[in-house]
């Protein structure tokens, strides 16, 4: 018995010796990373949640593209640091008068993770992949593909469009020429969407890519998206540890482009937003994601540098006509009068923000500089609802609780003041939260039930349809299904416009009108969100489109 | 006793399934159901449609809870709408994380507890029995959330001593075989994991343990009070037998069953307190999981697992707590 005793207090000594030991070890291989030369070590970024999974065609968040945009390329890019297009995969591409027959010069010499060449046919593979694809389960999930290709070959649902892919032929190695059955506004830039990034031929047959399953509720899918994604970008798949909830990639040697700078690039998933600021002042991570408007001063005070993404959004006050008395102009536009929001943009804007007179930000080609523009005017609010014989009306404002959006880091804030405004000029505001999860999104798109609600958007690509286009080209719940033919007409011949001066001017013609003649809805603000990174992180090039690419990013 | 334990576990089967229906019935009628979490902003009418057909939601609530049933009952509880995994796998990757916790608050609450509790009856009235009142009052009081960003801020934000969130240092190699990561490094030889994840587990365990050891602290001290007073204990003093055996053999081993009983009320307790513990601390178990599959992205499959599991616990711990009165108390049995 007292032998025993004695063995376990000195099995209990050893373990708390070899803990205590170990304990030091491990501590100095952490900071042994954090310092060293330029190039080579870690870069641990914090994810706000965990990606779906590493097939591209099959994600649409941004937690999924952030991995995915350093595993894949794309054919065309945006220039980091702005919208605007360069040469990624394909170095040139030009399109016929038509605009139907697209021809990419793809870049020589580029291969695959997995060893194999990227060349005109793997290019054919994925589009006639995509075009392809089969079931209800797969193709419900490829939401960036058929919001720009409209149908599939063979479509599993009603109403999903006449399909605009044609074919893609392989003329040499060199040369991939697709065929569209329409012109459509969305291309190029569409090209450079990360939904449709080129995954290696042989792993997507290989690991079975297009076997998405649906079990109960859900989706399951394949080896190829879970374990074995393989690209032509700066970054290898490393792993992904779903207990530890890291997603660990790693520099790939042979890239065509600018080499990465770390070996190693981790994804930390920290769902909680001080825990993800504690973590980057504790210097266990090395950058975080959209910090709350209130943190940036205390954050950039205490060294760290907070990198504003030029603003490619657009927050709005939607208008739904379903409300016989909202479908009067008059009245939209009283409503547009009374909102101070310079004021609003000043007290409740992240730094940088601008009041927003159009759908889309000013470097989106078709941006007119002479729309009318609503300045704060209480009275001729007042004067214009009693012309339209509105006074004292009451209207059920919307807006979302439980949620932070790069366009709307404050929602329950900006609704406060914004009823406020309206409450001036005697506009009674019923004020109505729901969660953004839990029936927000319903209650705005899909029964309608809202008088006023906040909403907005981030741009995918650089072109008016992608904003405009999106919300007002045809009727929506949203708005009441509104039976503005006049404007989905103009809208939908903007889009299907060539040439590029023809297209500019029909867009400006587009924002002109609505702000004139139909609007739909009040455009608030455009608020750049803001990027965090460690003092000694360099090379950080903040995009527009939430589109970073690390290979850049050293670490000193 | 037989028809006891039958009878029960007919009630259980019966419970569950009343159990698992309304809970069904309750998740699709939720504001912003699976096809609002699974489609996001870029819902249109038609994607809508297209996945409402897919996923069987036009069909009566009866077919589709009789689907459901189907699969359950061969063990698939459908995959999550956040990875697309398992649900059994994503529980299955969860549920370590969450004992290795629990587990550790419980050592800390109770190789604490007993002994502070001991020395508080037995320095009765004096400082330490004064100290010991007022500190298991604020364990009892304080928010488990407020104590546990107090403790973050402390040791994470001002003194570095321990890392802020998760289970092990970022990028660190570990070979995973239980989960438990603790126990894995020192199956694999991996020390320095071991030493790693217990370094990570100190301060949730700290904010987990605190109102479970004020608990057992208030229980010990109580019932050794108690004890003291017993007869057994003035006559072994009067029979001059050493302190040492007085207070071992007499005093302890009889004071420590009501606190045993506490113990096994406290570890209940201890699973509900995770999930805040868990959220503070990022710590990936089932009460991270509960919290992300609810705001997250309502990950329904994945909550109606977790909603179903937590009831089978409990059905199952009061048929043994019955059953173990039954072997107990004979006149339960005749009953």
């Amino acid at each position: 018995m007292q032998a025993g005793r004695l063995k376990a207090a000195v099995a209990l000594a050893a373990v708390a010796a070899l803990a205590v030991g170990a304990s030091g070890c491990a501590k100095s291989e952490r900071d042994g990373d954090s310092g060293g030369a330029k190039t080579g070590g870690t870069f641990v970024f914090a994810g706000t949640s965990n990606p779906k999974n590493f097939d591209p065609i099959f994600n649409d968040d941004g937690e999924s593209f952030r991995p995915i945009r350093q595993m894949y390329d794309t054919l065309v890019q945006n220039k980091p640091g702005t919208a605007d297009l360069v040469g990624a995969l394909a170095e040139k591409w030009e399109h016929d008068e038509s605009g139907k027959v697209w021809t990419f010069h793809l870049r020589k010499g580029v291969k695959f993770h997995d060893g194999t060449d990227f060349n005109a046919a793997a290019v054919c593979f994925n589009f006639d992949r995509w075009y392809n694809m089969k079931g209800a389960a797969a193709q419900s999930q490829m939401i960036y593909y058929s919001d720009t290709f409209g149908g599939f070959a063979k479509n599993e649902a009603e109403g999903v469009g006449k399909p605009v892919y044609n074919k893609c032929e392989a003329k040499d190695d060199g040369t991939a020429v697709i065929t569209m059955n329409q012109y459509k506004g969305a291309f190029p830039g569409a090209f450079a969407l990360t939904a449709l990034s080129i995954a290696s031929p042989d792993a997507l047959k290989k690991y079975d890519a297009d076997t998405v399953k649906q079990n109960g509720d859900s989706f399951e899918y394949s080896a190829f998206a879970n374990e074995h994604p393989v690209g032509t970008g700066p970054f290898k798949f490393g792993g992904w540890d779903k207990a530890k909830n890291e997603i660990t990639l790693e520099r790939n040697p042979d890239y065509w482009g600018e080499k990465a700078k770390v070996d190693k690039l981790v994804i930390k998933v920290i769902p909680d937003e001080n825990t993800r600021k504690q973590e980057l002042r504790a210097g266990t991570v090395q950058g975080i994601d959209f910090p709350a408007p209130a943190d940036r001063k205390a954050l950039s005070g205490e060294g760290f540098q907070v990198l504003d993404r030029p603003a490619f959004n657009i927050l709005y006050l939607g208008i739904n006509q379903k409300n016989p008395k909202l479908k009067d102009l008059r009245v939209r536009q009283a409503i547009a009068y009374a909102l101070n929001r310079q004021q609003l943009v000043q007290t409740k804007g992240p730094g940088g923000t601008k009041v927003a007179d159009e759908f889309m930000p000013d470097t989106v080609a078709g941006y007119a500089n002479d729309v009318q523009k609503y300045e704060y005017n209480p009275e001729k609010a007042k004067q214009l609802l009693k012309e339209a014989g509105a006074e004292g009306l009451t209207l059920n404002f919307y807006y979302p609780t439980d949620v932070t959006r790069p366009y709307m880091p404050n929602p329950q804030e900006i609704f406060t003041v914004l009823a406020n405004d309206l409450q001036a000029v005697g506009i009674k505001v019923n004020g109505v939260a729901r969660p953004w999860n839990g029936g927000y999104k319903d209650d705005i798109q899909q029964f309608g039930k809202q008088d006023l609600h906040l909403l907005g958007w981030t741009g995918d690509y650089n072109d008016p349809g992608n904003f405009v286009g999106t919300f007002f080209g045809r009727g929506k719940v949203e708005f009441g299904d509104q039976a503005m033919t006049e404007m989905f007409d103009a809208i939908s011949k903007a889009d299907a416009t060539v040439d590029d001066a023809g297209k500019k001017a029909a867009w400006e013609q587009v924002n002109r009108d609505i702000a004139s003649k139909w609007l739909p809805a009040v455009p608030i603000w455009h608020a750049p969100p803001a990027i965090v990174v460690a003092k000694n992180v360099k090379g950080l090039v903040a995009s527009p489109l939430t589109d970073e690419r690390f290979n850049t990013v050293s670490v000193s | 006793m037989l028809r006891v334990i039958v009878r029960r576990l007919l009630q259980l089967v019966v419970t569950l399934m009343a159990l698992s229906a309304l809970i069904f019935i309750w998740l699709r009628n939720l504001p912003g159901g699976p096809i609002e979490a699974l489609l996001g902003e870029r819902a249109t009418p038609e994607r809508r449609a297209l996945l409402t057909k897919a996923l069987g939601y036009d069909q009566p609530i009866l077919v589709q809870y009789g689907k459901f049933m189907q699969r359950v009952l061969t063990g698939d509880f459908g995959n999550s709408i956040r990875s697309g995994d398992a649900v059994t796998e994503v529980i299955g990757r969860a549920f370590p994380a969450t004992i290795e916790l629990a587990v550790a608050a419980l050592i800390i609450a109770i190789g604490l507890g007993v002994p502070l509790g001991y020395l508080a009856a037995r320095y009765h009235g004096r400082l330490l029995d004064n100290l010991s009142i007022a500190g298991t009052l604020l364990g009892i009081s304080i928010p488990i959330f407020f104590l546990g960003y107090l403790l973050k801020d402390v040791f994470t934000q001002n003194i570095h001593w321990f890392p802020p969130s998760g289970r092990l240092s970022t990028g660190l190699d570990n070979t995973e075989i239980t989960g438990f990561f603790v126990l894995d490094g020192l199956l694999t030889r991996e020390f320095d994991a071991t030493a790693d994840a217990l370094w990570h587990l100190v301060l949730p365990a700290v904010t987990l343990a605190t109102i479970p050891l004020a608990v057992i602290v208030r229980i010990t001290r109580a019932s050794v009070l108690d004890v003291l007073n017993e007869d057994y204990v003035r006559t072994a003093e009067a029979k001059g037998l050493r302190h040492k055996t007085i207070r071992g053999r007499h005093i302890l081993r009889n004071a420590l069953l009501p606190v045993v009983t506490t113990i096994g009320l406290q570890t209940g307790a201890l699973l509900s307190g995770a999930v805040l513990t868990e959220k503070v601390y990022n710590w990936g178990g089932l009460g991270t999981l509960i919290y992300d599959s609810i705001s997250g992205g309502r990950d329904y499959p994945v909550l109606q697992a977790l909603i179903l599991l937590a009831a089978l616990v409990f059905v199952v711990v009061n048929l043994l707590v019955d059953v173990s009165y039954a072997f107990i108390d004979p006149r339960v049995r005749v009953r």
